[in-house]
């Protein structure tokens, strides 16, 4: 009868509802990685030697580099020579020219996920720079951008139309030599997204890309730069959903955010990758550096990501706070299911005076996922009147799933003032038990609680996005409450 | 009171031999009671006598082994049916100690256990303006300032703050069966008239009450039509509303003497 645990176990139970695989036929490179390939990726994109060098001096290095073992994360060895690092929709050069043109087929795709392209486009005011597997095939409201001067185009298009920029930018805020998946990603990423928001301009309209992994064993890397230069804002949405697959899947990006003085970046992720079957078999692995950098005063960037997807996470998204009172925001609810594992958190450095940051992590495990929260607070010597507050909450469904936090402070300077809180709670039963006994389904009653728990993030959600990513924290959860 | 015969009048809640056990431990023991629509009926009796217990079995709490005996609710057996079917069937449990749901909006539950039982019913679910009226006229009489609406559902609420709570949400659900659990504890008597007022305002030929109480002095205010002393898991003496006047005069040992006799 009645309520509670086999309840809940059969309710996060459920199966990943963006399961499917869109046949249409692919440019695809055979597995493996040389200094050829990334010659070959180079050359089919077009691109300009400066890039190739790059490519390559991010190749070389990243063959001295050790995948990193730190995190809390367990996982086959990945083999980076069994992946095929290129995948293009054929016919790249009869690239539609607007949605009209568009195979049916994919924008079929995207109205499975919940994305009428055209509608969510036209009724939101939303432009979406859609990502298919590797290339760019859509793109729309170019014109409306254009006319306040505002360049959101796909990468590889930047790269032929705005080199300069790109080579001013490219690689200033996560360098090649990064980290060992940065590095890979600065050797062979196909494309991405790349903005520009001009001086004093504020950005018409949110700016959004689905990402999307669609061909088997083609590992995806994105790179995303975004510009915001003096007295700019920008809301940056990025949104992803993967077909179900067996094998596993690497998805290593990288996102580089520049704010000079007066300027404002809002980047909104809600991530869905496959996170593997009920019995964490498959999904993807997401390995990816994200970091931003206040170059400018009073510069502010807010980073607000709902993680729900992916077998494995791994993702901090950082800021860097040079400019006096600059600003940094990390907003995040993860949550992880069945066998996932998360390992998320974010890094605030702070360089200038009297800059400040808010660090607000809700993680939620259920299942046997295991979930952890890593952050890092650094305050350099430079940085008088520094402020850090961090609340860090986890919520657990079940006994046997595991929440952790390694909350790191480097403090050095005496002025700073940082603030850390955390919780970890049970979904109690007594807060399950007091919705069933008003007549919520057991299903509504978590999807309600996890909600209420999630509200200080959801809320930092760009409007039109905070009930997608409800619902997507719905889907997650189902048949995984305990 | 006014006997209507069985036939026009059948059971609402009707307990029949009812043996339910916690960890091992045996707490109702054989308990029958019958309650008929249009009745207020107060359940007294000492601390550890399975009043809370007896609340939750009937709601539906999945943490009670039932050992034995049946319960029907309108003739439906109520303990095959989940804790929300039953909810959505008329049967409300106001709780002891109403829980804190941080960050979910007070209104947005009351709305969607509404929908819940409207559903249920085959009504349609009611719109953000009817809903808000009608929260609001209740309000009134809970004599609740209009920010509970938008606060988390019991966060941060006052002990009685989250009984006129309850006792909101049941006269906005209008249950068929109300079984109010200690709704008097912690409150003072201004806040205990509200409640009663609350409570009274149910009453009616088609509804039940059911008063899980300590104290008499709720029965000053909703006055009960039988009485029972639940003791040692077990209904040991029912009455009428003297029975509980006489149980404030003596205490409850008398009682459990004469049932040992």
């Amino acid at each position: 009868m009645a309520s509670t645990p086999q309840d809940l176990e059969s309710l996060v139970g459920q199966k990943y509802r963006h399961g499917f695989i869109t046949d249409i036929d692919a440019d695809t490179v055979p597995p493996g990685l040389d200094e050829d390939v990334i010659r070959l990726i180079s050359h089919k994109k077009g691109e300009p030697a400066f890039l190739l060098e790059w490519r390559l001096k991010a190749y070389r290095h990243w063959l001295t580099m050790k995948e990193p073992h730190w995190a809390h994360l367990h996982y086959t060895p990945i083999d980076y020579q069994a992946i095929s690092y290129y995948s293009a929709p054929k016919a790249r050069k009869d690239a539609p020219k607007s949605l009209a043109e568009v195979d049916p087929k994919l924008l079929a795709t995207y109205d499975k996920l919940g994305v009428p392209l055209h509608e969510r486009a036209r009724l939101a005011g939303v432009a979406v720079d859609a990502v298919f597997d590797s290339v760019s095939v859509a793109t729309t409201f170019k014109d409306r951008l254009a006319k306040a001067g505002v360049i959101f185009c796909p990468f590889s298009d930047a790269v032929r139309e705005h080199p300069a920029l790109l080579e001013q930018y490219l690689g200033t805020v996560v360098p090649h030599t990064d980290n060992f998946y940065a590095a890979l990603n600065s050797a062979v990423f196909t494309d991405g997204s790349f903005v520009y928001i001009p001086k004093g301009v504020r950005c018409p309209m949110e700016l959004s890309t689905y990402f999307r992994i669609n061909a088997a064993n083609t590992g995806q890397f994105e790179r995303t730069l975004i510009i915001a230069d003096e007295g700019s804002h920008v809301s940056y949405l990025e949104g992803c959903t993967a077909p179900m697959r067996d094998e596993n899947q690497l998805h290593a990006a990288v996102v580089e955010l520049v704010a000079l003085a007066d300027a404002n970046i809002k980047y909104s992720t809600v991530q869905n990758w496959y996170p593997g079957d009920e019995n964490g078999v498959g999904g993807i692995y997401n390995f990816v550096t994200k970091r931003g950098e206040c170059r400018g005063r009073n510069a502010r960037i807010s980073w607000t990501q709902v993680e729900t997807g992916s077998a494995i996470t791994w993702k901090y998204p950082s800021c860097v706070l040079l400019g006096e009172n600059s600003v940094g925001e990390f907003y995040s609810v993860a949550v992880a299911n069945h066998f996932q594992q998360a390992d998320t958190g974010t890094k605030m450095i702070h360089v200038g005076r009297n800059t400040k940051s808010t660090i607000i992590s809700k993680g939620i495990s259920a299942g046997h996922a295991q979930n952890t929260y890593r952050g890092l607070v650094k305050i350099l010597p430079s940085a008088e009147g520094a402020r850090n507050y961090t609340q860090c909450d986890s919520l657990l469904m079940g006994d046997q799933c595991g929440a952790h936090t390694f909350p790191y402070v480097e403090i050095k300077h005496p002025s700073a003032t940082v603030e850390h809180e955390a919780t970890t709670s049970k979904i109690g039963e007594d807060q399950l038990f007091y919705c069933l006994s008003r007549g919520l389904s057991a299903e509504d009653a978590v999807n309600m609680i996890v909600s209420g728990f999630c509200k200080s993030v959801f809320k930092e959600l760009p409007m039109e996005f905070a009930v997608e990513a409800q619902n997507l924290l719905a889907v997650s959860l189902e048949g995984s409450v305990g | 009171m006014t006997m209507t015969p069985p036939a026009s009048n059948p059971p609402l809640l009707d307990i029949r031999d009812l043996v339910v056990s916690v960890q091992g431990r045996k707490v109702l023991n054989g308990l029958n009671l019958t309650v008929r629509a249009g009745e207020v009926h107060a359940i007294m009796g000492p601390n550890g006598a399975g009043k809370s217990t007896l609340s939750n079995v009937l709601a539906g709490r999945a943490d009670y082994t039932i050992e034995g005996g049946q319960v029907h609710y309108h003739g439906e057996d109520l303990l095959s049916l989940p804790a929300e079917q039953r909810a959505r069937r008329g049967l409300f449990l106001g709780f002891q100690y109403p829980v804190e749901i941080p960050g979910v909006n007070n209104v947005y539950l009351l709305k969607a256990a509404l929908n819940a039982r409207r559903l249920q019913q085959g009504l349609p679910e009611v719109d953000a303006f009817e809903f808000l009226a009608l929260v609001r006229d209740k309000m009134k009489l809970m004599q609740m300032d209009e920010s509970f609406l938008h606060r988390g559902v019991n966060e941060g609420f006052s002990g009685g703050e989250k009984k006129r709570n309850e006792i909101l949400q049941m006269t906005v659900l209008e249950p068929t069966l109300a079984i109010l659990d200690e709704t008097d504890s912690g409150l003072d008597i201004d806040a205990l008239k509200v409640v009663a007022n609350g409570v009274n305002s149910l009453k009616g030929p088609d509804r039940a009450i059911v008063l899980v109480t300590h104290y008499q002095r709720l029965l000053d205010h909703i006055v009960p039509d039988h009485v029972h002393v639940l003791a040692a898991g077990r209904i040991l003496k029912s009455g009428d509303r003297h029975l509980a006047l006489e149980l404030e005069r003596r205490g409850y040992d008398w009682v459990l003497e004469e049932a040992a006799a």
